[in-house]
Protein backbone atom coordinates (compact mmCIF):
# COMPACT_ATOMS: atom_id res chain seq x y z
CA UNK A 1 0.00 0.00 0.00
CA UNK A 2 1.18 3.68 -0.56
CA UNK A 3 1.26 6.05 2.57
CA UNK A 4 1.43 9.57 2.33
CA UNK A 5 2.14 11.70 5.14
CA UNK A 6 4.46 14.70 6.81
CA UNK A 7 7.94 14.17 7.66
CA UNK A 8 9.84 17.02 9.62
CA UNK A 9 7.69 19.82 7.63
CA UNK A 10 8.00 17.72 4.20
CA UNK A 11 5.60 15.44 2.28
CA UNK A 12 6.76 12.05 2.02
CA UNK A 13 5.35 9.17 -0.22
CA UNK A 14 5.94 5.46 0.66
CA UNK A 15 5.40 2.78 -1.67
CA UNK A 16 4.76 -0.81 -1.46
CA UNK A 17 4.56 -0.62 2.19
CA UNK A 18 3.41 -3.36 3.61
CA UNK A 19 0.51 -4.07 5.75
CA UNK A 20 1.84 -4.92 9.18
CA UNK A 21 4.91 -2.57 8.53
CA UNK A 22 5.87 0.06 11.08
CA UNK A 23 6.43 3.73 10.66
CA UNK A 24 9.84 2.93 11.98
CA UNK A 25 10.77 0.89 9.41
CA UNK A 26 9.08 3.41 6.91
CA UNK A 27 11.10 6.20 8.19
CA UNK A 28 14.72 4.61 8.18
CA UNK A 29 14.06 2.14 5.10
CA UNK A 30 11.76 3.90 2.82
CA UNK A 31 11.91 7.95 3.22
CA UNK A 32 15.58 8.45 4.30
CA UNK A 33 15.06 9.47 7.90
CA UNK A 34 17.51 6.79 9.70
CA UNK A 35 17.86 8.94 12.93
CA UNK A 36 15.08 6.87 14.76
CA UNK A 37 16.76 4.15 15.91
CA UNK A 38 15.84 0.47 15.87
CA UNK A 39 16.86 -1.47 18.63
CA UNK A 40 13.91 -3.17 20.88
CA UNK A 41 10.75 -3.73 18.50
CA UNK A 42 8.51 -3.81 21.51
CA UNK A 43 8.97 0.16 22.80
CA UNK A 44 11.00 -0.83 25.76
CA UNK A 45 14.20 0.79 24.67
CA UNK A 46 12.37 4.39 23.51
CA UNK A 47 14.85 4.81 20.26
CA UNK A 48 12.92 5.19 17.97
CA UNK A 49 10.80 7.94 19.43
CA UNK A 50 9.20 10.20 17.45
CA UNK A 51 6.50 13.14 17.54
CA UNK A 52 3.35 11.82 15.93
CA UNK A 53 0.72 14.43 15.92
CA UNK A 54 2.59 16.48 18.34
CA UNK A 55 2.53 13.59 20.97
CA UNK A 56 5.83 11.65 21.72
CA UNK A 57 5.30 7.70 20.62
CA UNK A 58 7.48 4.87 19.94
CA UNK A 59 7.92 4.65 15.98
CA UNK A 60 8.00 0.84 16.44
CA UNK A 61 4.77 0.52 17.45
CA UNK A 62 2.68 2.68 15.23
CA UNK A 63 1.67 0.65 11.58
CA UNK A 64 2.71 2.65 9.25
CA UNK A 65 -1.06 2.87 7.76
CA UNK A 66 -2.38 4.90 10.83
CA UNK A 67 0.23 7.76 9.85
CA UNK A 68 -1.33 8.45 6.59
CA UNK A 69 -2.13 12.26 6.30
CA UNK A 70 -0.75 12.85 9.58
CA UNK A 71 2.69 14.76 11.12
CA UNK A 72 5.59 13.12 12.31
CA UNK A 73 8.61 14.79 13.40
CA UNK A 74 11.75 13.37 14.08
CA UNK A 75 15.35 13.73 15.86
CA UNK A 76 16.12 15.10 12.22
CA UNK A 77 13.45 17.22 12.69
CA UNK A 78 14.62 19.12 15.70
CA UNK A 79 17.62 21.09 14.08
CA UNK A 80 16.86 24.80 13.03
CA UNK A 81 15.89 25.64 9.82
CA UNK A 82 19.56 26.26 8.95
CA UNK A 83 20.30 22.63 10.19
CA UNK A 84 22.27 24.03 13.36
CA UNK A 85 21.40 22.22 16.16
CA UNK A 86 18.33 22.66 18.38
CA UNK A 87 19.12 23.46 22.41
CA UNK A 88 18.52 20.39 23.34
CA UNK A 89 20.41 18.37 20.93
CA UNK A 90 23.44 21.13 21.87
CA UNK A 91 23.24 20.50 25.41
CA UNK A 92 23.80 16.48 24.87
CA UNK A 93 26.88 17.28 23.14
CA UNK A 94 28.29 19.86 25.23
CA UNK A 95 27.68 17.38 28.71
CA UNK A 96 28.90 14.20 27.05
CA UNK A 97 25.85 12.85 27.35
CA UNK A 98 26.42 10.50 24.05
CA UNK A 99 28.36 7.33 24.70
CA UNK A 100 27.67 4.84 21.93
CA UNK A 101 24.47 6.91 20.75
CA UNK A 102 22.26 4.75 19.95
CA UNK A 103 20.08 5.87 22.71
CA UNK A 104 20.57 9.41 21.92
CA UNK A 105 18.02 10.43 19.11
CA UNK A 106 14.79 9.14 21.23
CA UNK A 107 16.39 10.67 24.41
CA UNK A 108 16.52 13.88 22.43
CA UNK A 109 12.92 13.62 21.39
CA UNK A 110 11.71 13.08 25.08
CA UNK A 111 13.95 15.55 26.22
CA UNK A 112 12.30 18.25 23.86
CA UNK A 113 9.07 17.19 24.79
CA UNK A 114 9.74 17.32 28.66
CA UNK A 115 11.05 20.54 27.73
CA UNK A 116 8.30 21.65 25.63
CA UNK A 117 5.67 20.97 28.63
CA UNK A 118 7.98 21.58 31.61
CA UNK A 119 10.90 24.29 30.86
CA UNK A 120 12.19 23.91 34.75
CA UNK A 121 11.83 20.06 35.81
CA UNK A 122 12.93 18.52 38.55
CA UNK A 123 15.35 15.91 38.80
CA UNK A 124 12.59 13.39 39.24
CA UNK A 125 10.50 14.51 36.94
CA UNK A 126 13.51 13.80 34.38
CA UNK A 127 13.96 10.91 35.72
CA UNK A 128 10.24 9.68 34.98
CA UNK A 129 9.83 11.26 31.83
CA UNK A 130 13.12 9.37 30.74
CA UNK A 131 12.23 6.29 32.23
CA UNK A 132 11.19 4.64 28.87
CA UNK A 133 14.26 5.38 27.21
CA UNK A 134 17.09 3.26 27.76
CA UNK A 135 20.67 4.20 27.65
CA UNK A 136 22.58 0.37 26.75
CA UNK A 137 26.13 2.46 28.15
CA UNK A 138 24.54 3.14 31.39
CA UNK A 139 25.38 6.73 31.10
CA UNK A 140 22.53 8.37 32.76
CA UNK A 141 24.30 10.63 34.78
CA UNK A 142 25.76 12.85 31.67
CA UNK A 143 22.22 12.32 29.94
CA UNK A 144 20.71 14.15 33.31
CA UNK A 145 22.82 16.73 33.08
CA UNK A 146 22.92 17.37 29.67
CA UNK A 147 18.58 17.64 30.18
CA UNK A 148 19.28 20.06 33.26
CA UNK A 149 22.14 22.18 30.56
CA UNK A 150 19.08 22.64 28.37
CA UNK A 151 16.31 23.35 31.08
CA UNK A 152 18.53 25.92 31.98
CA UNK A 153 19.58 27.63 28.72
CA UNK A 154 15.37 27.47 27.32
CA UNK A 155 14.04 28.62 30.66
CA UNK A 156 17.02 31.70 30.68
CA UNK A 157 17.72 30.69 34.07
CA UNK A 158 21.63 31.70 34.30
CA UNK A 159 24.32 28.93 36.28
CA UNK A 160 24.58 26.67 33.72
CA UNK A 161 27.18 24.32 34.70
CA UNK A 162 24.05 22.05 35.75
CA UNK A 163 23.05 20.39 38.60
CA UNK A 164 20.45 23.16 38.92
CA UNK B 1 -2.84 -8.83 5.20
CA UNK B 2 -5.22 -6.19 4.57
CA UNK B 3 -4.87 -2.90 6.01
CA UNK B 4 -8.78 -1.40 7.10
CA UNK B 5 -9.02 2.04 7.42
CA UNK B 6 -12.72 3.22 8.49
CA UNK B 7 -13.18 6.72 8.94
CA UNK B 8 -16.16 6.46 11.10
CA UNK B 9 -17.63 3.66 13.96
CA UNK B 10 -20.12 2.38 11.67
CA UNK B 11 -17.59 1.81 8.71
CA UNK B 12 -15.49 0.03 11.41
CA UNK B 13 -18.76 -2.18 13.01
CA UNK B 14 -18.95 -2.65 8.56
CA UNK B 15 -15.56 -3.75 8.09
CA UNK B 16 -15.36 -6.50 11.58
CA UNK B 17 -18.80 -8.03 9.85
CA UNK B 18 -16.94 -8.14 6.65
CA UNK B 19 -13.63 -9.34 8.06
CA UNK B 20 -14.25 -11.32 11.48
CA UNK B 21 -10.93 -12.56 12.11
CA UNK B 22 -9.42 -8.66 11.18
CA UNK B 23 -7.21 -8.10 14.00
CA UNK B 24 -8.38 -4.02 15.57
CA UNK B 25 -5.70 -1.92 16.29
CA UNK B 26 -5.47 1.45 18.04
CA UNK B 27 -2.28 2.57 20.34
CA UNK B 28 -0.34 -0.34 18.72
CA UNK B 29 1.33 -1.32 22.05
CA UNK B 30 0.20 -4.86 21.94
CA UNK B 31 -0.90 -5.55 18.73
CA UNK B 32 2.35 -3.86 16.90
CA UNK B 33 4.84 -6.12 19.09
CA UNK B 34 3.25 -9.31 17.78
CA UNK B 35 3.38 -8.32 14.47
CA UNK B 36 6.72 -6.89 15.01
CA UNK B 37 7.65 -10.15 16.07
CA UNK B 38 6.08 -12.52 13.54
CA UNK B 39 3.59 -14.06 16.59
CA UNK B 40 0.41 -13.27 14.54
CA UNK B 41 -0.20 -12.89 11.25
CA UNK B 42 -4.18 -11.78 11.08
CA UNK B 43 -5.79 -11.98 7.20
CA UNK B 44 -6.45 -8.16 8.16
CA UNK B 45 -5.76 -5.36 10.58
CA UNK B 46 -8.20 -2.85 11.47
CA UNK B 47 -6.84 0.46 12.48
CA UNK B 48 -9.30 2.87 15.23
CA UNK B 49 -7.27 5.86 14.61
CA UNK B 50 -9.39 7.77 12.57
CA UNK B 51 -12.54 6.92 15.09
CA UNK B 52 -12.06 10.16 16.77
CA UNK B 53 -15.29 9.30 19.35
CA UNK B 54 -12.94 6.06 20.64
CA UNK B 55 -10.89 8.96 22.24
CA UNK B 56 -13.41 10.68 24.10
CA UNK B 57 -14.97 10.15 27.39
CA UNK B 58 -18.05 11.12 29.07
CA UNK B 59 -19.97 11.42 32.40
CA UNK B 60 -22.93 12.01 33.94
CA UNK B 61 -22.04 12.42 37.28
CA UNK B 62 -22.75 8.25 38.61
CA UNK B 63 -20.15 6.73 36.20
CA UNK B 64 -17.76 7.36 33.48
CA UNK B 65 -17.96 6.04 30.08
CA UNK B 66 -14.82 6.03 28.54
CA UNK B 67 -13.90 5.89 25.24
CA UNK B 68 -11.73 2.36 24.33
CA UNK B 69 -9.10 4.25 22.73
CA UNK B 70 -9.05 6.98 25.80
CA UNK B 71 -4.80 6.86 26.69
CA UNK B 72 -3.54 6.15 29.60
CA UNK B 73 -1.79 9.36 29.82
CA UNK B 74 -5.31 11.32 29.75
CA UNK B 75 -6.81 9.17 32.52
CA UNK B 76 -3.79 10.45 34.45
CA UNK B 77 -4.78 13.66 33.32
CA UNK B 78 -8.25 14.26 33.15
CA UNK B 79 -10.08 10.63 35.45
CA UNK B 80 -7.90 10.84 38.62
CA UNK B 81 -10.79 12.39 40.82
CA UNK B 82 -14.06 10.07 39.16
CA UNK B 83 -11.36 7.06 38.44
CA UNK B 84 -8.21 6.80 41.03
CA UNK B 85 -8.31 3.19 41.40
CA UNK B 86 -7.78 3.02 37.07
CA UNK B 87 -5.55 6.36 37.14
CA UNK B 88 -3.00 4.74 39.60
CA UNK B 89 -2.81 1.69 37.55
CA UNK B 90 -2.82 3.79 34.05
CA UNK B 91 0.27 5.84 36.15
CA UNK B 92 2.00 2.36 36.52
CA UNK B 93 1.56 1.92 32.75
CA UNK B 94 4.58 0.66 30.57
CA UNK B 95 6.63 4.90 30.02
CA UNK B 96 5.44 7.79 29.07
CA UNK B 97 5.57 6.82 25.52
CA UNK B 98 3.38 3.58 26.01
CA UNK B 99 1.27 5.58 28.11
CA UNK B 100 0.54 8.09 25.41
CA UNK B 101 -0.79 5.51 23.10
CA UNK B 102 -1.57 2.62 25.29
CA UNK B 103 -5.60 2.31 26.27
CA UNK B 104 -8.19 0.37 28.69
CA UNK B 105 -9.75 -0.82 25.03
CA UNK B 106 -6.52 -2.12 24.50
CA UNK B 107 -5.99 -3.98 27.30
CA UNK B 108 -9.21 -5.82 27.37
CA UNK B 109 -9.13 -6.69 24.07
CA UNK B 110 -5.79 -8.34 24.45
CA UNK B 111 -6.75 -9.69 27.85
CA UNK B 112 -3.44 -10.25 29.26
CA UNK B 113 -3.72 -11.67 32.86
CA UNK B 114 -0.95 -9.19 32.99
CA UNK B 115 -2.89 -6.34 32.05
CA UNK B 116 -2.64 -3.38 34.64
CA UNK B 117 -6.07 -1.87 33.91
CA UNK B 118 -8.16 -4.88 34.70
CA UNK B 119 -7.31 -5.14 38.42
CA UNK B 120 -9.03 -1.86 38.89
CA UNK B 121 -11.73 -2.25 36.60
CA UNK B 122 -13.01 -5.47 38.94
CA UNK B 123 -12.71 -3.33 42.42
CA UNK B 124 -14.45 -0.49 40.92
CA UNK B 125 -17.81 -2.78 41.38
CA UNK B 126 -19.98 -5.34 39.86
CA UNK B 127 -21.45 -2.75 38.10
CA UNK B 128 -18.58 -1.99 35.34
CA UNK B 129 -19.94 -3.22 31.60
CA UNK B 130 -17.50 -3.81 28.47
CA UNK B 131 -19.83 -2.10 26.24
CA UNK B 132 -19.16 -3.82 22.65
CA UNK B 133 -20.54 -3.64 19.57
CA UNK B 134 -21.16 -5.43 16.10
CA UNK B 135 -23.24 -4.84 13.61
CA UNK B 136 -25.56 -7.24 15.15
CA UNK B 137 -26.16 -4.32 18.34
CA UNK B 138 -24.93 -3.37 21.27
CA UNK B 139 -23.87 -6.01 24.74
CA UNK B 140 -23.38 -4.27 27.80
CA UNK B 141 -20.97 -7.31 29.25
CA UNK B 142 -20.85 -7.08 33.34
CA UNK B 143 -17.15 -7.30 33.98
CA UNK B 144 -17.06 -10.04 35.73
CA UNK B 145 -17.89 -12.35 32.59
CA UNK B 146 -15.74 -10.59 30.31
CA UNK B 147 -12.48 -12.54 30.75
CA UNK B 148 -12.73 -16.15 29.77
CA UNK B 149 -8.85 -17.18 29.88
CA UNK B 150 -5.20 -16.58 29.18
CA UNK B 151 -5.27 -13.87 26.63
CA UNK B 152 -9.00 -14.69 25.85
CA UNK B 153 -12.34 -12.55 26.25
CA UNK B 154 -15.73 -13.31 25.44
CA UNK B 155 -16.40 -10.88 22.47
CA UNK B 156 -17.43 -12.50 19.18
CA UNK B 157 -15.06 -11.90 16.45
CA UNK B 158 -17.15 -9.26 14.51
CA UNK B 159 -17.60 -7.04 17.97
CA UNK B 160 -15.53 -4.05 18.71
CA UNK B 161 -15.08 -2.14 21.97
CA UNK B 162 -17.03 1.15 22.25
CA UNK B 163 -16.20 1.65 25.79
CA UNK B 164 -16.33 1.14 29.10
CA UNK B 165 -18.97 1.98 31.60
CA UNK B 166 -17.14 2.45 35.19
CA UNK B 167 -19.15 4.03 38.54
CA UNK B 168 -17.54 7.21 39.91
CA UNK B 169 -15.76 6.45 42.83
CA UNK B 170 -17.67 6.71 45.78
CA UNK B 171 -14.60 6.30 48.22
CA UNK B 172 -10.84 5.64 48.36
CA UNK B 173 -9.27 3.26 45.79
CA UNK B 174 -5.73 1.83 45.37
CA UNK B 175 -3.51 -0.15 43.20
CA UNK B 176 -0.12 -1.23 43.98
CA UNK B 177 2.05 -3.82 41.90
CA UNK B 178 5.08 -6.14 41.94
CA UNK B 179 7.97 -5.54 39.38
CA UNK B 180 11.60 -5.18 38.95
CA UNK B 181 11.79 -1.80 38.65
CA UNK B 182 9.34 1.55 38.57
CA UNK B 183 9.21 2.13 34.66
CA UNK B 184 8.29 -0.30 31.61
CA UNK B 185 7.20 -3.71 33.66
CA UNK B 186 4.99 -6.23 33.33
CA UNK B 187 3.67 -7.02 36.56
CA UNK B 188 4.80 -10.01 38.39
CA UNK B 189 1.67 -9.43 40.71
CA UNK B 190 -1.40 -6.47 40.96
CA UNK B 191 -3.93 -5.94 43.02
CA UNK B 192 -6.62 -3.31 43.43
CA UNK B 193 -8.90 -2.09 46.22
CA UNK B 194 -11.86 0.03 46.70
CA UNK B 195 -14.07 0.71 49.18
CA UNK B 196 -17.42 1.73 48.73
CA UNK B 197 -19.04 3.45 51.96
CA UNK B 198 -22.56 4.12 49.84
CA UNK B 199 -23.22 0.43 50.23
CA UNK B 200 -20.73 -1.12 52.82
CA UNK B 201 -19.26 -3.34 50.25
CA UNK B 202 -15.58 -3.59 49.10
CA UNK B 203 -14.25 -4.41 45.49
CA UNK B 204 -10.81 -6.21 45.22
CA UNK B 205 -8.64 -7.21 41.69
CA UNK B 206 -6.37 -9.46 41.07
CA UNK B 207 -3.57 -8.84 38.44
CA UNK B 208 -0.97 -11.47 36.91
CA UNK B 209 -1.86 -14.08 39.60
CA UNK B 210 -4.22 -16.82 37.94
CA UNK B 211 -5.48 -17.22 34.10
CA UNK B 212 -7.70 -14.19 34.41
CA UNK B 213 -7.28 -10.91 36.42
CA UNK B 214 -10.09 -12.20 39.32
CA UNK B 215 -11.54 -10.58 42.36
CA UNK B 216 -11.28 -12.04 45.93
CA UNK B 217 -15.32 -12.27 46.17
CA UNK B 218 -14.14 -14.13 50.29
CA UNK B 219 -11.74 -11.26 51.13
CA UNK B 220 -14.43 -8.61 50.09
CA UNK B 221 -17.19 -10.39 51.95
CA UNK B 222 -14.52 -10.56 55.03
CA UNK B 223 -13.61 -6.90 55.05
CA UNK B 224 -17.63 -5.83 54.08
CA UNK B 225 -18.41 -8.03 57.71
CA UNK B 226 -15.16 -6.44 59.48
CA UNK B 227 -14.83 -3.10 58.57
CA UNK B 228 -16.77 -0.41 61.26
CA UNK B 229 -17.70 1.83 58.39
CA UNK B 230 -20.15 4.67 60.62
CA UNK B 231 -17.06 5.22 63.27
CA UNK B 232 -13.91 4.70 61.03
CA UNK B 233 -11.89 3.69 64.16
CA UNK B 234 -8.36 2.16 63.75
CA UNK B 235 -8.51 -0.44 61.96
CA UNK B 236 -7.64 -4.16 64.12
CA UNK B 237 -4.20 -5.39 63.15
CA UNK B 238 -5.55 -8.91 62.78
CA UNK B 239 -7.93 -7.51 60.09
CA UNK B 240 -4.78 -6.52 57.32
CA UNK B 241 -3.70 -10.34 57.79
CA UNK B 242 -6.49 -12.06 57.16
CA UNK B 243 -7.73 -10.41 54.66
CA UNK B 244 -4.24 -10.50 52.61
CA UNK B 245 -4.40 -14.42 53.34
CA UNK B 246 -8.24 -14.31 52.02
CA UNK B 247 -6.80 -12.47 48.78
CA UNK B 248 -3.50 -14.90 48.37
CA UNK B 249 -5.71 -17.86 48.52
CA UNK B 250 -7.98 -16.39 46.00
CA UNK B 251 -5.39 -16.43 43.57
CA UNK B 252 -4.36 -19.19 41.27
CA UNK B 253 -0.71 -17.88 40.08
CA UNK B 254 2.12 -20.42 38.22
CA UNK B 255 5.75 -20.64 38.28
CA UNK B 256 7.61 -18.53 35.04
CA UNK B 257 10.16 -16.41 34.31
CA UNK B 258 8.77 -12.84 36.49
CA UNK B 259 8.40 -14.77 39.52
CA UNK B 260 7.15 -18.17 41.33
CA UNK B 261 3.52 -19.02 42.58
CA UNK B 262 4.95 -18.82 45.61
CA UNK B 263 6.72 -15.32 45.64
CA UNK B 264 3.40 -13.80 43.82
CA UNK B 265 1.10 -15.20 46.77
CA UNK B 266 3.37 -13.99 49.45
CA UNK B 267 3.52 -10.94 47.72
CA UNK B 268 -0.27 -10.68 47.21
CA UNK B 269 -1.09 -10.77 50.69
CA UNK B 270 1.70 -7.80 51.05
CA UNK B 271 -0.57 -5.56 48.80
CA UNK B 272 -3.74 -6.32 50.24
CA UNK B 273 -2.92 -5.25 53.52
CA UNK B 274 -1.17 -2.13 52.26
CA UNK B 275 -3.71 -1.14 49.78
CA UNK B 276 -6.06 -1.41 52.87
CA UNK B 277 -4.45 0.53 54.81
CA UNK B 278 -3.95 3.37 52.57
CA UNK B 279 -7.73 2.77 51.86
CA UNK B 280 -8.79 2.58 55.48
CA UNK B 281 -6.48 6.13 56.22
CA UNK B 282 -7.90 7.69 53.44
CA UNK B 283 -11.71 7.05 54.21
CA UNK B 284 -10.84 7.85 58.04
CA UNK B 285 -9.57 11.16 57.12
CA UNK B 286 -12.91 11.70 54.73
CA UNK B 287 -14.72 11.33 57.81
CA UNK B 288 -12.69 13.42 60.15
CA UNK B 289 -11.37 10.96 62.05
CA UNK B 290 -8.00 11.80 61.79
CA UNK B 291 -6.20 14.96 61.90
Amino acid sequence: MRVVFTANGRRVEADDVWEGESLLYVLRERVGLPGSKNACEQGECGSCTVYLDGVPVCACLVAAGQVQGREVRTVEGLTGPDGALGPVQQAFLEAGAVQCGFCTPGLLVQTDALLARDPRPSDGDIREALSGNLCRCTGYEKIMDAVRLASARISGISGEGGGA
Amino acid sequence: MEFLRPASWDEALAAMAEHPGALPVSGGTDVMVELNFDLRRPPAVLDLNRVAELAEWSSDGASVRLGAAVPYARIIDELAGPLPGLATAARTVGSPQIRNRGSVGGNLGAASPAGDAHPPLLAAGRGVRVEAHSVRGVRLIPIDEFYLGVKRNCLAPDELIRAVRIPVADGPQQFSKVGTRNAMVIAVCAFALALHPADGTVGTGIGSAAPTPRRAPEAEEYLRESLDWTSGGPLDPQVPLRFGELVAAAADPIDDVRGTAAYRRHALAVLARRTLAWCWDDYREQLGRTA
